[in-house]
């Protein structure tokens, strides 16, 4: 296996080092210009910020059922180019990841790939009806190995289920990750309700919907001791709930809540709707600016635990179209970094430190994935990312490894560019390209 | 210039006058023997309806054919869930048939938005009504029917003049473009309906808002009812209203409630209305009512939209005259024997 | 081809102007004289006032239909109808410019048929705006016989077009215009060339 000696980068944005990289694992790491290559290949990589390689625990990779939108080979491709070394495959596929076989499935395709790892999701409930519970257990024993279960696309909206789901995922570990969302106050939802919805004549999709689905597990999660994971936190009121939560079950200790939030939702506003592109189109919706910042606070101040992509590819044909027809969803992998810069570095919210926490440390801990989402250290696996702050670029949806264009930053110029990925020594990005 | 006609918002209030003393020309054209005239001779004009409206449809294609435009009328039928031909594939369609301007009406809201700024073709789009969004043909026409009630200057708009629109203001397109439209005439909107059939947010709306419709109809000049649908009350949950028949006693118009009215205030109704229900038949029927009258009005305030924005080599409407206020808007041929 | 901008300068824009430079030719008594002794010609014309019906091209040329058909009345003791008709979508530059406002078109209550109708305008230049108006009467009606009166015809035809009435005669080059100002409308009479 070739060894590579990385040049004067710095890690979490600190003083510049070289590190040695050998055998899958980081063997060195020295004062810049202290190491010699010894054979290594050399990346040179001053100015640009190393971090341990991203975490995305919800991703939709679509495979199997809809490899017209995503497969588990491009979508990977695409994690890489975003800095990702390991995500979580949502299981509204189709058919649902509600079986050994089917996580089994998509654990293979994601190791022949080879781009990055892939933990399959489970289903909560078979067929993500949210009738009865799903084969939990086979799922957690089998080959994928899986922790994290959820509905999510919908929400395991009965009381009891979602009550049974947390007791019985805790025999391996496991956590419920919601996707909060009252089904009966949401019925053909089209955008957050708000001013904007009432004057564009589109069906609302109000905030209580989710915070009060989100408020329900919370309790349910402190009565059963179990772990509850949040999708895609949106709203201000979550926000709220989730650190009036967190401060309890610190007191109370036994049970435990996270909670992530999506690169969109820190940058786009409902606002967007009012073009009635559907591009913006996205579950839950693109809220006020009050909630951005709001977002935004929570993840500086750790109340969020994680930022998830929610990365959602759709054939252009399901975004070319009329608003209320059109699918829910935008892409996320290829940018989340650089909306993170933007919203939170460049805005002297998080430090790398923190970046590296809520994008790879975090959510490798909330997934229970040993090999990723740790420290940058000697003898640690060899899973990092380069990145260079200082250049910008403007988002093509065409130059995407993405096989869907429903990216809602086309066309924006966003900082930051992922040099290269090394998943367990092994360069999958190298130079922003495809290795 | 503006080129299409998505939102009665599109329009400033010169370009609202204009709109209405051009109709006023063209409603005399009913009178004549020969109702038509030649101004969009060599024009087509596609009727593009994904969702029937026999009354819109007819509405706007003899205001076409009175201006000696071809029409052409489009059905194509289609819900959210059985998609049909996609508005892409209809748009590309009638780019190619070389359509002049596409009026359309549609299920989903911002359609005609979607449209005329996609790319798909360079039409000019009228909104003929999309999904709970907008109707501003419907609103030019309402606020027609009023100036030629309550205004006898055509320099002049509404203003200060006091409308009420009673009902299901919630899915209601013709509420959310008579609420603009005339706000920008000037007029002072109530919006009456239970709160359930009022608007999330509605408090930002230009408008004053009431549950109470006693307490508004003695100080109207004008009330118009918006049919609601029987599906909206309470069936399985969830219903917007209990009953008919409790919805009736709150805020239908009957003779009692008419009453109430000063001797000028006029009745409106878009149609089609349920009677028995918002409004009883004697009250639709009476001398109040210009619910006839708005009909025929339709047709020469679609007239003048599509001569505005087709007549000449551009739009007439939101030009810069249009934008510095209500006098002359544009040029007129006045004395240039060209 | 439709004349050049330079033509006629009584726009919309220019009426509003104070006091436009230029050249009196007509000032109000000779154009007092002038309507005077049309309405004579028309009634000698026509032999007396019955079935005749004074139509103005809007918006001087109604004022000016308006005017003569007092001085008919004036001398004839009976009333002559006089209404305005618009020409605006008749005209064969329409699609040159900016979609234009409707002006009134007020056919009086006896109809056109089988009348004789005086078209009135106020000045007489290139005749495609008599052309438009025949199309547009066309299309109310089938009058007896048409005339045309106006009030300055400064010559340049562009359509095999004459009036019957002519105020004055005012030989013009093309780069020159030539203002009519009524009292109605512009709180003056009087004709400049410029």
């Amino acid at each position: 296996m070739t060894s590579y000696l990385i040049k004067g980068a710095a890690p979490l944005g600190a003083g510049p080092v070289d590190i040695l990289v050998e055998d899958g694992v980081l063997r060195s790491i020295v004062a810049a210009g202290t190491a010699s290559a010894d054979g290594a290949e050399v990346v040179d990589a001053t100015g640009l910020i190393a971090l341990p390689g991203l975490v995305d625990l919800h991703t939709h990779l679509r495979e199997p059922g809809r490899e017209d939108a995503e497969t588990v080979e491009t979508g990977t491709q695409a994690a890489a180019l975003g800095g990702f070394t390991a995500v979580h495959a949502m299981a509204n596929t189709d058919p649902v990841a509600d079986t050994a076989g089917v996580v089994e499935q998509v654990w293979r395709l994601g190791r022949e790939a080879g781009h990055c790892d892939v933990f399959p999701v489970g289903a909560v409930t078979v067929g993500l009806a949210g009738e009865r519970l799903a084969e939990l257990g086979a799922m957690a024993d089998s080959a994928a190995r899986v922790r994290v279960f959820s509905d999510d696309g919908r929400c395991v909206a009965d009381p009891v289920l979602m009550r049974r789901a947390l007791e019985y995922v805790r025999a391996f570990d496991g956590l419920v990750a919601q996707h909060a969302q009252e089904p009966r106050l949401t019925e053909e939802a089209q955008m957050n309700e708000g001013e904007l919805s009432g004057r564009l004549g589109l069906r609302g999709w109000p905030a209580v919907a989710e915070e009060a689905i989100i408020a329900r597990d919370c309790l349910l999660a402190a009565h059963v001791g179990s772990r509850l994971h949040v999708c895609h936190l949106s709203t201000a009121g979550s926000v709220e709930i989730v650190r009036w939560a967190k401060a309890r079950s610190r007191a109370e200790g036994g049970w435990e809540v996270t909670a992530e939030v999506c690169p969109h939702h820190l940058l786009l506003t409902d606002e967007l709707a009012a073009t009635y592109d559907p591009i913006y189109k996205v579950n839950p919706p693109l809220r006020t600016s009050a909630d951005v910042e709001a977002l935004r606070a929570g993840l500086a101040d750790g109340t969020i635990d994680a930022v998830a992509t929610d990365h959602a590819p759709h054939p252009h044909e399901d975004k070319d179209c009329e608003w209320q027809a059109a699918a829910f969803g935008m892409l996320g992998l290829e940018t989340a970094l650089s909306v993170v810069q933007q919203t939170m570095v460049d805005t002297g919210l998080l430090d790398w430190a923190g970046v590296a926490e809520r994008m790879s440390h975090a959510p490798a801990r909330i997934g229970r994935l040993d090999g990723h989402g740790r420290a940058l250290a000697e003898g640690e696996p060899a899973n990092l990312v380069l990145y260079d702050p200082g250049v910008r670029r403007t988002v093509d949806p065409a130059e995407g490894a993405s096989l869907s264009r429903n990216t809602p930053y086309a066309g924006m110029e966003l900082p930051g560019r992922v040099v290269a990925t090394f998943l367990r020594g092994r360069p999958t990005v190298i130079d922003g390209k495809q290795s | 210039m503006k080129k299409h006609l998505l939102s009665a918002a599109d329009l400033t209030r010169g370009d609202a006058l204009l709109v209405l003393r051009t109709a006023e020309e063209l409603r005399s054209l009913a009178d004549r023997p020969i109702k038509k005239l030649p101004a969009l001779r060599g024009r087509t004009i596609v009727n593009l309806f994904f969702e029937d409206s026999t009354r819109t449809r007819i509405s706007f294609e003899a205001a076409a054919k009175r201006l000696s435009a071809d029409v052409i009328n489009f059905s194509a039928k289609g819900s959210s869930l059985s998609k049909g031909e996609s508005l892409k594939d209809t748009a590309l369609t009638l780019e190619a048939m070389g359509a002049d301007a596409v009026v359309v009406r549609h299920w989903a809201s911002g359609a005609p938005h979607l449209l005329a700024n996609a790319g798909w073709s360079r039409s000019s789009v009228i909104n003929a009504g999309d999904g709970t969004h907008e109707h501003p043909t419907q609103a030019l026409l309402d606020a027609f029917t009023m100036w030629r009630h309550l205004t006898a200057d055509p320099g002049q708009g509404l203003d200060g003049r006091r409308v009420a629109i009673v009902g299901d203001i919630l899915h209601s397109r013709v509420a959310r473009s008579n609420a603009l439209l005339l706000n920008t005439l000037g007029a002072e909107v109530t919006l009456v309906a239970p709160p359930t059939l009022l608007p999330y947010g509605v408090e930002s709306w230009p408008v004053e808002t009431s549950y109470d419709l006693d307490a508004v109809l003695p100080k109207s000049d004008v009330v118009m009812m918006l049919r609601v649908q029987k599906e909206r009350m309470n069936l399985s949950g969830g219903g917007f209203f209990p009953t008919v028949r409790e919805y009736s006693r709150r805020y239908g118009l009957d003779s009692r409630r008419m009453a109430q009215l000063q001797d000028h205030t006029i009745v409106m109704h878009p149609g089609p209305m349920n009677r028995g229900m918002e409004i009883t038949a004697d009250v639709a029927d009476s001398k109040r009512s210009v619910i006839v009258e708005q009909v025929t009005n339709g047709v020469a305030v679609r007239m003048a939209v599509l001569y505005l924005l087709l007549g000449g080599n551009e739009s007439a409407i939101g030009g810069a005259r249009a934008e510095a206020g209500t006098e002359p808007s544009i040029p007129t041929t006045d004395g240039a024997d060209a | 081809m439709p004349a050049p901008e330079t033509q006629v300068g009584s726009t919309a824009d220019t009426t509003a102007d104070a006091a436009p430079d230029g050249r009196v030719v007509l000032d109000a008594r000779d154009i007092a004289r002038a309507l005077t002794r049309i309405s004579h010609e028309i009634l000698e014309r026509h032999k007396g006032p019955e079935g005749l019906v004074l139509l103005g091209i809007p918006t001087r040329g109604v004022h000016l239909a308006r005017r003569i058909a007092a001085k008919i009345s004036q001398v004839e003791g009976a009333e002559v109808p006089a209404g305005s008709l618009d020409t605006t979508m008749y005209r064969d530059d329409l699609r040159m410019k900016p979609a234009r406002a409707l002006l009134p078109t007020e056919i009086p209550p006896g109809g056109i048929d089988d009348r004789t109708v005086v078209l009135v305008d106020d000045v007489l230049f290139s005749g495609r705006t008599i052309r438009s108006a025949l199309d547009a009467m066309n299309d109310i009606g089938r009058p007896r016989a048409v005339r045309l009166a106006v009030l300055v015809d400064r010559g340049h035809r562009e359509l095999p077009i004459r009036a019957d009435f002519v105020g004055k005669n005012l030989p013009t080059s093309l780069v020159e215009s030539v203002s009519v100002r009524l009292a109605e409308f512009d709180g003056v009479d009087e004709v400049t060339i410029k």
